[in-house]
């Protein structure tokens, strides 16, 4: 064993049952249980599919991790990264001990809590203060740690009014605050976070997101699942990224998000739907047609930097006398949001076949994928309908003047904007 | 220098934890629940509140489930039926028998589903999961001894005031934590083992609660064996006919105390009792995938 080595998995797997439990599965676990009692090896550890959840299922099994191997040093912080489906949480829950392994195994040095969910075991009978312990327990302090940092955890979230209230009374912003204060308050040797981070409001998004960076910094080992990539970026060292259930890559974060970014984000600037029943749309809204239009003339050509954008679609409208507003947003792969433009608000006509565009001038972006979505609302605040990831394009970089080649920092690249030396 | 060889063994004494797909099933950590000890003493603290949380009269409210159940058992067994011991005041009789019975039961019910009904907790956080059917059987304790102070007080007043009724109390009252050990295990034992076992197939688990209200009648719970001297043998097969009998024996004077069926309730109590565990340890590690 090599030194500060303090997780060390080896050819985990993990197999699913796919389906409901019946006479099948009965019949499966008898063979099971007859070829393990022979001394032979289970029959069902040879099939199984990969898992691509937007396939048909072909047979009865599935596998939701298959032979990934990984080591974790001590005081690293470790981001999974990965699509839906890819056995995130699966390799989160076999860290967690929740479940155990189909094969291989997992070995742990130290202390560690994990954080899949946040507030489990609340009982909304309980008061805010019988919580903190019960929850606190249940995460694996004890009393004595709890009463010590009792009052940081209230203070943390901000509900001394009702610490002795039920939390069957509470708010759900107030309720998951206590909830992330309890788990915020842990000190494991070994953090296990799942995307609990994506509750409350923005400012105490923020403070979680800064008390991770203080467990982080305290030598203490985290490891951390999210799709949002920056929070990856800013809080993981390293990273290793999963897809269909296997490991695809693991190493320095940047790296390891570019790749992933690279393969999992494919390029989508045409899309247009024949059949009315097919486009994506509601009995109020429905798309036609969504592209982006460049002025360039080989099918070779990419779009660069310096590439002028149209961003045209077309919809069908079956609202009536309603205002309706259109909003763009224009997102990095990463999730982060650049700008949000809207049109409108406009009366629309029942029936009608509308055309809009946004045109987003050349030296603009930036070198990135870039995804687009959708929203139409009306009377400025119900969404009528919401698109993500309707188009998705990447931007390439052009031969820069200088001899600097590293990668140009920022979501956008305006040089509209004059940095004058004089 | 000498060559230093160090075998895989030892190296994974290294680890605090290893995680991999098969482990001793009749291993029972005690040292990793004796780490857990506050979450098992919060966990009992939960079960009892939880239960009078909003009521004005609070755990008074845990008498009264013996109380009523008793008045009706003296109504209906005692004075419609006669099936009550004659020999003793009857209030002393079905109370006993209730609230031994209830904690029984009452144990057994809630064990038999700690997988079922702890499936959304099991699922997102480890800790060893033989803590909370222990809990429970601890907070049925608590439950039970308030019960049986109850139950205790009449006792008393019988003994004191109405000097003159026959209550023959003994010196086998000593075996009274061994008949609650019994009931404990028994109790702790089949919750195990019914829970492990349902797990997947849920068949089972419609047998459970009416096959424990059956048990009932194949108990001396609402009658002395004495009254059935054919079937003592067949009666006393039941482990918990020892303890029930031993029971009103040992607090009334009225009953069979029979140290060899007392014997045999034990050693069938650690049986049943490490057949749970072996199950239940069996099933704990994945049972989050079928569940």
């Amino acid at each position: 064993m090599s030194k500060g080595i303090v997780i060390k998995a080896e050819n985990i797997s993990k197999q699913y049952r796919l389906g409901q439990v019946g006479t099948g599965t009965l019949s499966h676990d008898l063979k099971r249980w007859w070829a393990l009692a022979r001394g032979k090896e289970d029959p069902y550890l040879k099939i199984g599919m990969e898992n691509d959840r937007t396939q048909k299922a072909k047979g009865d099994y599935a596998w939701a991790l298959k032979d990934v191997s990984f080591e974790v040093a001590q005081g690293d912080t470790l981001g999974i990264i990965g699509k839906n489906g890819a056995g995130k949480s699966t390799l989160l829950k076999l860290l967690s001990r929740v479940t155990s392994p189909t094969t291989g195994n997992i070995k742990i040095k130290g202390r560690i809590a994990s954080l899949l969910e946040v507030g489990t075991g609340f009982h909304p009978e309980l008061t805010g203060r019988e919580n903190i312990y019960l929850n606190g327990a249940i995460l694996g302090m004890s009393k004595k740690e709890i009463t010590s940092k009792f009052d940081e955890i209230v203070d943390f979230s901000g509900v001394e009014m009702y610490i002795d209230t039920p939390v069957k009374r509470y708010s759900s912003g107030m309720y998951v605050r206590l909830a992330f204060g309890v788990a915020a308050h842990l000190e494991p040797e070994i953090l296990i976070v799942d995307e609990v981070l994506a509750v409350g409001d923005a400012e105490f998004q923020k403070k979680c997101l800064g008390k991770m960076g203080d467990v982080a910094s305290d030598g203490r080992t985290i490891i951390f699942v999210s799709h949002n990539m920056t929070a990856v970026q800013s809080l993981c060292k390293s990273a290793i990224y999963l897809k269909a259930g296997q490991l695809v890559d693991a190493g320095r974060t940047d790296k390891v998000i570019n790749n992933y970014l690279s393969k999992e984000v494919k390029n989508c600037t045409y899309r247009k739907w024949e059949n009315n029943n097919e486009a994506p749309g509601n009995e109020h809204i429905r798309l036609l047609s969504a592209e982006i239009i460049t002025d360039l003339k080989n099918e070779t050509d990419v779009i660069t930097v310096s590439t002028a954008l149209k961003i045209r679609f077309e919809f069908i409208n079956f609202t009536d006398e309603w205002l309706i507003n259109l909003s763009l947003l224009l997102f990095t792969a990463a999730g982060n949001c650049i700008f949000n433009v809207g049109a409108g608000p406009e009366n629309l006509k029942k029936g009608e076949r509308y055309v809009s565009v946004l045109e987003i001038p050349g030296n603009f972006l930036n070198d990135e994928m870039y995804t687009i979505q959708l929203l139409f609302v009306k009377d400025g605040s119900v969404i009528l309908f919401n698109i993500e990831e309707l188009l998705v394009f990447e931007v390439f970089d052009e031969e820069r003047e200088g001899n600097w080649y590293g990668k140009w920092q920022g979501a956008v690249r305006p040089t509209m904007l004059k940095f004058s030396l004089t | 220098m000498e060559n230093v060889t160090i075998n895989s063994e030892d190296i994974d004494s290294l680890w605090d934890t290893v995680i991999s797909p098969k482990k001793s099933y009749l291993h029972l950590n005690v040292r990793e629940i004796w780490r857990y000890r506050d979450l098992l003493m919060l966990f009992v603290k939960k079960d009892i509140i939880t239960v009078y949380k909003q009521t004005i009269l609070g755990p008074i409210w845990f008498l009264m489930q013996p109380v009523f159940t008793t008045l009706i058992y003296m109504l209906i067994f005692g004075k419609m039926g006669g099936m009550a011991d004659k020999t003793v005041p009857s209030i002393l009789f079905f109370m006993g028998s209730v609230t031994l019975w209830n904690y029984f039961s009452d144990t057994l019910n809630v064990t038999s589903r700690t997988f079922s009904d702890n499936a959304s907790v099991f699922g997102k956080v480890y800790f060893p999961r033989i803590i909370l059917p222990i809990s429970k059987v601890i907070s049925g304790l608590i439950k039970f001894f308030i019960q049986f102070g109850l139950f205790i007080m009449i006792w008393i007043y019988f003994l004191v005031v109405k000097a003159k009724t026959p209550i023959n109390p003994n010196i086998n009252i000593l075996l009274f934590p061994l008949f609650i050990c019994i009931l404990s295990g028994l109790s702790l034992g089949f919750g195990l083992f019914i829970t492990s076992l349902t797990n997947k197939y849920r068949d089972l688990i419609f047998l459970v609660s009416f096959g424990v209200q059956l048990m009932m009648f194949a108990t001396p719970v609402l009658y002395p064996i004495s009254k059935y001297p054919r079937y003592q043998f067949g009666l006393f097969l039941n482990p918990l006919t020892s303890v029930f009998e031993g029971f009103k024996y040992a607090f009334l004077g009225s009953g069979v105390l029979d140290f060899r069926w007392l014997l045999y309730s034990s050693v069938f109590t650690l049986i049943v009792l490490i057949s749970g565990i072996f199950m239940f340890n069996k099933v704990e590690r994945k049972f989050i995938d079928t569940v």
